[in-house]
């Protein structure tokens, strides 16, 4: 027989009558990003290898506690948009950037920025899981120590609490000492993950985080990154739209450098307004 | 025949989907207008064998109905359609569900012919005016599938307003039927068959309206049910950021 997960409303349990007020309002409004606090503000950001542009006079709000996707065909610039926000692009030698992103009204850019402070404040995780080759308590303590914290009690305080944010305690509450290696895949993912909240940032960029992984792990991620807006403005670059549309609230669709579109996720999945975007999105040649 | 929405995906057997079940829809449509037409026709001549025809093929309708459902069930667990292709699955979804009503309707037509088949035969001029209104009816079914077919907005929004027409009809039809009552108390029985029929005539108009609705949402990508006509010609006539 069929069973159904969950039995929200049954015979026995009615919903409401026709006073309840349940389906009052019910018509879900497009989000818009007037209605929002702004973390981050992109203006006219051009960005150039050598000579060829990858990013072309884009210009985008980034909303605080949502879920942003950035979502495009490989070479659209969404991953080196990503790496503008904590200037993970200043490490490229040729790489020559125009325009502004402001932090809460600091520009990021600007000549006298403190880019050890802004990766502080924005952190970033990456397709592959990156731990250190260290145990588990200090691949998340280490950020903490990188600030000169020494008080064990501290440090063993921010390790537990964002290994339990991570939803990796139970799993790894027995071997902190242990390697970080002998972690999987899918439990490397949440321990940096944990290692990036263990240093309270505001702003989490997640660059493609599922793509290595099996599906119940990319489960446990995108769960994760629903928990996590609550207290922290998620960026994440995605190839996978059943994610982007899944777990954001807002997603932009890049093309050949350009912002193209960059609307409420619902609404740019059911109804985009642009025909490339809708091309893009149901795997149609443009 | 092919919805200038459905072709173009890289994965060419979604494209051949989505095609199969726009058509299975459309035939299902063609199949449900004959049995209207038939239906109809039966009622006003008293012809025995076309109603029991109609109520054999109600069967064929609710198959084509269970079968269009599972395919589309199906693109939804496989492909995860969105944008225009979600909107498509989901307009046929719909769509599917009106006209297994309106071959309900038809068929409940039928089965009063079948039933009064002993009874005595109305006087012809008494269904002219019921005749009119279902071919009316009749046609602007025809018409909404022909929309669909063609992804035709404009059509879509004539047909939505013609829904008030098929309402005049009904009103000016029942209250005839009320007169003509009043004159001749034997008449009763039958008259209340005509309105029934006239009843059921305008529900399945209100069916055909809701094709031309789903066929809005498809192309528009905006639900224009339960809102006022003016608002609906401004959604037809907004102009696509292309």
């Amino acid at each position: 027989m069929t069973q159904f997960h969950t039995a929200t409303a049954t015979a026995s349990t009615p919903v409401g009558g026709l006073n309840s007020g349940l389906f009052e309002g019910a018509q879900r409004e497009i989000r818009s990003l007037r209605d929002e606090t702004i973390a981050l503000t992109v203006e006219g950001l051009n960005l150039y290898y050598g000579d060829t542009p990858a990013l072309k006079a884009v210009t985008m709000q980034v909303p605080t506690h949502r879920v942003t996707a950035f979502i495009g065909p490989s070479g659209c610039g969404k991953s080196t948009l990503l790496r503008c926000f904590n200037r993970m692009n200043d490490l490229i030698d040729s790489c020559r950037i125009e325009g502004s992103i402001n932090l809460k009204g600091e520009n990021i850019y600007a000549r006298d920025a403190d880019v050890a402070e802004l990766r502080r404040r924005i952190g970033m995780v990456f397709q592959k899981p990156n731990p250190f080759p260290k145990s588990i308590f200090e691949n998340v303590a280490y950020g903490l120590r990188m600030q000169g914290v020494k008080d064990k009690r501290i440090l063993t305080e921010a390790v537990e609490r964002s290994i339990k944010a991570v939803g990796l305690w139970d799993e790894v509450k027995d071997r902190l000492d242990s390697n970080a290696f002998g972690l999987s895949g899918g439990q490397q993912q949440r321990l940096v993950i944990a290692r990036a909240i263990a240093i309270e940032p505001e702003v989490i960029l997640l660059d493609e985080p599922t793509s290595a992984l099996d599906p119940i792990s990319t489960a446990k991620i995108e769960q994760l990154v629903e928990q996590l807006k609550e207290q922290y403005t998620i960026l994440i670059v995605t190839h996978n739209m059943a994610q982007a549309a899944r777990i954001s609230d807002y997603t932009a669709y890049m093309y050949l450098g350009e912002l193209i579109e960059y609307a409420d996720t619902m609404h740019l999945f059911t109804n985009p307004s642009k025909k490339s975007t809708e091309d893009y999105i149901t795997g149609r040649y443009g | 025949m092919e919805s200038k929405h459905i072709g173009g995906h890289y994965l060419q057997s979604y494209d051949t989907e989505l095609e199969e079940v726009f058509n299975h829809m459309l035939a299902m449509g063609e199949l449900v207008e004959a049995q209207l037409r038939n239906a109809l026709s039966a009622f006003i001549t008293s012809d025995l064998a076309c109603a029991r025809d109609v109520a054999d093929n109600d069967r064929r309708v609710n198959t084509a109905e269970v079968l269009i459902d599972e395919r589309c069930t199906e693109i939804l667990a496989r492909r995860q359609p969105t944008a225009g292709d979600l909107r498509l699955v989901v307009a046929v979804i719909k769509t599917i569900t009106d006209l297994e009503r309106i071959g309900d309707l038809a068929e409940s037509i039928a089965r009063m012919v079948i039933r009064n088949a002993d009874s005595e035969r109305p006087r012809r001029q008494l269904l002219r005016e019921l005749e009119t209104m279902g071919q009316r009816v009749a046609n602007m079914l025809h018409e909404a599938l022909d929309a669909f077919a063609r992804s035709d907005v404009d059509k879509a929004l004539e047909i939505v307003r013609q829904d008030v027409d098929i309402d005049n009809d009904y009103e000016a039809l029942t209250r005839q039927n009320m007169t003509y009552m009043m004159e001749d108390p034997r008449s009763i029985s039958f008259m209340l068959d005509i309105s029934q029929v006239a009843r059921a005539l305008e529900r399945a108009g209100d069916h055909a309206c809701n094709l031309s609705e789903y066929l809005i949402y498809l192309v528009k990508g905006r639900d224009v049910r339960h809102i006022d006509i003016d608002q609906v010609a401004a959604i037809v006539h907004d102009q696509r950021d292309e």
